[in-house]
């Protein structure tokens, strides 16, 4: 079936199967920041964001997508202008093997898009979909407060 | 200028928050066939019968592998140094299977729904066996022979079920106890776990343009990797090439090689590019961490001074003996030499099982050792009326001592002896203690009520790379604007050490560390390296680093007194600068490299340098947890948790504590939630995340943890390991602050509510 999709803000179109799921489609389609580590919606690696709310495209058909606009972490930035998001993530040595990172940011980007000052119980609940097994997290939660506090700046 | 001890961010740090940076599984191959595993049903059978015809009729499917159709070439899995102190008893495919979840075939066609499709079409005729599902009964009389087979070696005894055996003795154990003040002892029983790297293993294969088979692998030990494959694919070494690009955690899985062969034949049969991707429930029964039954017995004189410890372990490697003489050994020999005592003893079995196969496992066996030494501590401090602080004070091994079990027992063979040479546990311990609030500890038998809080602590030592044995190498060349390619085997999986040695090589070059190139792991490209484990990047390829800047540091100082016509002698190098001493006159690294390339008598300033170590310091840590049980649900709720780590002087202390603070939360999740759910053919049924649950970050209790430098002087800048350690401290810690809390000790873990009602006398 043929499906048009905003990603990144350019506008794009498939022709798939209607059984694809959405992390396929994405992969596929370069979008290899988006990563697996389980099809089954529990580790949130593989998360992206659907018209400004988080979700897991493993579990997500892209038909389902059809007609909505999705971000990747691709769509925040690259090395030259990485978002602050990355920035602090890499600063605060947040990042350990990294295949959790994309997932983590994105979650983060998703919260602090309508929420300028979280609280730390606020950055555990909007990260809890997603699973790390490298950093115990304490240093996702400062990263996270970090890119709040720049942003908050920026403004 | 100081590139050492200071918080560098990681030098792939932007490439990986961008999402840039590549994993296996992030580069496309044309043509690329998917392989599918058909995986036994039963715990323990012989394959009479297997048929593929239909399987090869469907239309997409390439091959089919199995028994009858490829060699069997016994190697082990474990991805250690050459010759492996783990049985060969491991085949591609054998005519038997040995636990459920076993390979009995593997299917490889041009989609994955195709082979997915295709395993279904696959006959197999099995004849069940009887199955040893526990581990005490692995070796009675009359117990079914899980390797029987003819063609396996280095089994210690294969008609017992026993890989591995070993006893060690030091003093007279029997009579120091008998004669000791006061007495202790326990049982306590570990239970299976998963390492849980949120990328499953996966691996690529392809041919070069010349033929080569070309490894594309999510591994910690691209250098075994290569040379198993060899073995097993009856190929040269020089027909492979492994790379490894970026790693999603490892965590000792790794370690392990048992996929890259599988892809490989399957594309020396047919050309074309192979993948091999776990799902997640596949990546629960690839390999695990051994469950021991641990036995602990020591004794004390009044004043607490410790007479003997003897400690008795039985470890289940599960249906493959991969790993599993060296993790029983290192229970042995990473936890007993952190008490100085006289009398020793210690006695190891690993035994096999029909159940899911162990592996190595951050913590490697002190982990589980742990869990029952440290509670036997607080055992006899209880008895000889001191504070288990102060008990602990007297015993622990302190710098400029040694221990007889050092050299007495290494990993899979006699150890080697060594001293201390730098500690700073005991401020680590005054630390905690402040932290945790020890002073108002209280013992348990005044607490009542539904919920009880408890306060426990622990001490621990690691290990810092096997010595005599581990060998790392580098290479640094320099370029003509002052920079340099450091090539190194070491192996990052997201452990940062590519930042690490970049730093070291940066801090022996005089220059920053942006100036440093990093290439690791690629079998073709850069030197050998064991590989990441056993705590040894930092400290054995750090050592290797040195050794190749240092010589390259000395033909910089060479062309640039030829440049400034003085001697060597006279040249000082310092940010990037060479300078005469005698008359201040400069020379830039760019200047140098310039020179030597294209001025005058030129040659490439670069060299090798290796690394291995005698002697292996430990690590040490002390870690402190509060926490309040609900004696009506069973649920433990830990308040705080605090981890104080000697590990010489971190070469980057933002990435060393984010080590520390993974593996203590890894540890956590192990200690109170983590556990395998068999039926009872021994198949896992709890193969997903949301069955088995790892802690997220709402799990995460407040914690603290704290670098107490140390200055190793036999380490890269006064640097131990870190990586491994912290995971050792739930276990032990959360059991001596449940007995704080109730009065009772843990013998079974986890310390999940279902165990903890049952210590409570509810179930
Ligand atoms: S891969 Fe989608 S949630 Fe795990
Ligand atoms: S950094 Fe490795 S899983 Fe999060």
């Amino acid at each position: 079936m043929k499906i048009k999709i905003v990603i990144n803000n350019e506008f794009k179109e498939f022709n798939v199967p209607c059984d694809t799921k959405l992390i396929d489609l994405l992969r596929d389609a370069g979008y290899k920041s988006v990563k697996r580590g389980c099809s089954t919606g529990d580790c949130g690696a593989c998360a992206v964001i659907l018209d400004g709310k988080l979700v897991n495209s493993c579990i997500l058909y892209a038909a389902q997508t059809d007609g909505h606009a999705l971000i990747t972490l691709e769509g925040l930035g690259d090395i030259n202008s990485p978002h602050i998001l990355s920035k602090t993530f890499a600063a605060a040595g947040a990042v350990q093997c990294g295949f959790c990172t994309p997932g983590m940011i994105l979650a983060s980007y998703a919260l602090l898009i309508n929420n300028k000052k979280p609280s730390k119980e606020e950055i555990a609940e909007a990260l809890s979909g997603n699973l790390c097994r490298c950093t115990g997290y304490e240093k996702i939660e400062q990263a996270v407060l970090k890119a709040a506090e720049e942003m908050r700046k920026g403004e | 200028m100081r590139e050492v001890n200071t918080n560098k961010i990681k030098v792939d740090g932007l490439s990986l928050a961008t999402g840039r940076a590549k994993f296996t599984a992030d580069e496309e191959f044309r043509g690329m066939l998917y392989v599918k595993f058909l995986k036994s049903p039963l715990a323990h059978a012989l394959i009479e019968d297997i048929d593929d015809t239909k399987a090869l009729a469907l239309k997409g499917v390439k091959i089919v592998l199995h028994h009858k159709n490829t060699a069997r070439i016994p190697h082990t899995t474990a991805g250690q140094g050459y010759p492996e102190p783990s049985p060969y008893d491991t085949y591609m495919f054998d005519s038997k299977v040995r636990y459920a979840g076993d390979y009995v075939a593997l299917v490889a066609a041009e989609s994955e729904e195709t082979a997915l499709k295709a395993l279904k079409l696959i006959n197999v005729k099995y004849k069940e066996l009887p199955a040893v599902l526990d581990p005490r009964k692995a070796s009675v009389p009359g117990a079914p022979v899980i390797h029987d087979e003819s063609y396996a070696s280095g089994i210690y005894d294969a008609s017992k079920n026993i890989p591995g055996f070993v006893e060690v003795k030091v003093g007279d154990t029997e009579k120091a106890l008998k004669d000791s003040d006061v007495k202790a002892e326990l049982e306590i029983e570990t239970h299976y776990s998963q390492h849980a790297p949120i990328e499953p293993h996966v691996c690529i294969t392809y041919l070069d343009e010349k033929g080569r088979l070309v490894i594309r692998t999510s591994t910690q030990v691209p250098f075994h990797v290569r040379r198993i494959c060899a073995r097993v694919l009856e190929i040269p070494e020089k027909n492979i090439r492994v790379i490894k690009p970026r790693i999603g955690g490892g965590f000792g899985t790794k370690q392990e090689v048992y996929l890259e062969y599988f892809a490989g034949k399957v594309t020396l049969l047919t050309g074309l590019p192979a993948k091999v991707e776990l799902t997640r429930e596949e990546e629960f029964t690839s390999r695990t961490r051994h469950p021991m039954i641990v036995k602990v017995r020591a004794g004390a004189d009044k004043k607490g001074k410790i007479n003997a410890i003897d400690m008795e372990v039985i470890s289940n490697t599960g249906a493959y003996g991969s790993h599993a003489l060296t993790v029983m050994f290192n229970s042995g020999s990473k936890c007993l030499p952190l008490y100085k005592t006289d009398n020793v003893r210690f006695k190891g079995t690993t035994v096999y099982t029909n159940l899911p196969v162990a592996g190595a496992y951050r913590g490697y066996g002190a982990t589980q050792g742990y869990a029952c030494l440290e509670q036997v501590m607080d055992m006899l401090a209880e008895k000889c009326g001191i504070d288990p602080v102060e008990f602990r004070r007297i015993n622990h091994i302190k710098k400029g001592e040694t221990s007889p079990i050092f050299a007495a027992l290494g990993e899979g063979k006699e150890g080697v002896a060594q001293y201390i040479q730098s500690s700073t546990l005991a401020e680590a311990i005054d630390w905690g203690l402040k932290e945790i609030g020890w002073e108002d500890r209280q013992p348990p038998a005044g607490k009542k009520g539904r919920f009880r809080k408890g306060k426990g602590m622990a001490i621990f030592m690691q290990g810092s790379g096997i010595p005599l044995v581990d060998m790392a190498s580098a290479s640094i060349k320099m370029n003509e604007d002052g920079s340099f390619n450091l090539n190194i085997g070491a192996t990052d999986l997201g452990t940062g050490s590519d930042t690490v040695l970049a730093q070291i090589a940066a801090e022996t070059l005089r220059v920053p560390t942006e100036n440093i190139i990093v290439y690791s792991s690629d079998t073709d490209m850069t030197p050998f390296d064991v590989g990441a484990y056993a705590s040894s990047t930092t400290y054995i390829s750090g050592g290797a680093v040195i050794d190749a800047a240092e010589k390259v540091l000395d033909q910089i100082k060479a062309v640039a007194a030829r440049m400034l016509k003085t001697d060597k002698e006279n040249i000082l190098c310092e940010n990037a600068f060479c300078t005469n001493k005698a008359n201040n006159e400069k020379r830039s690294y760019s200047e140098v490299g310039l020179y030597s390339l294209y001025m005058d008598d030129q040659f490439q300033i670069a060299s090798f340098g290796s690394h291995i170590s005698p002697v292996s310091p430990p690590p040490f840590m002390a870690t402190f947890a509060e926490i309040e049980v609900d004696t009506w649900t069973g649920k433990i709720k830990v308040l705080k948790y605090i981890c104080g780590v000697d590990c010489g002087t971190p070469i980057n202390p933002v990435l060393a504590e984010g080590q520390v603070e993974g593996a203590a939360v890894n540890g956590l999740s192990y200690a109170l939630v983590e556990s395998y759910i068999f039926n009872e053919k021994g198949k896992m049924q709890n193969g997903t995340f949301q069955d088995f649950k790892i802690y997220g970050i709402k799990d995460v209790p407040p914690m603290k943890v704290k670098l107490f430098k140390s200055d190793e002087p036999t380490g890269p800048y006064g640097a131990k390991s870190v990586s491994e350690i912290g995971i050792n401290g739930p276990m032990p810690v959360i059991a001596n602050a449940l007995y704080n809390a109730i009065g009772k000790r843990t013998e079974k873990f986890p310390l999940n509510p279902e165990n903890v009602l049952r210590m409570l006398g509810e179930l």
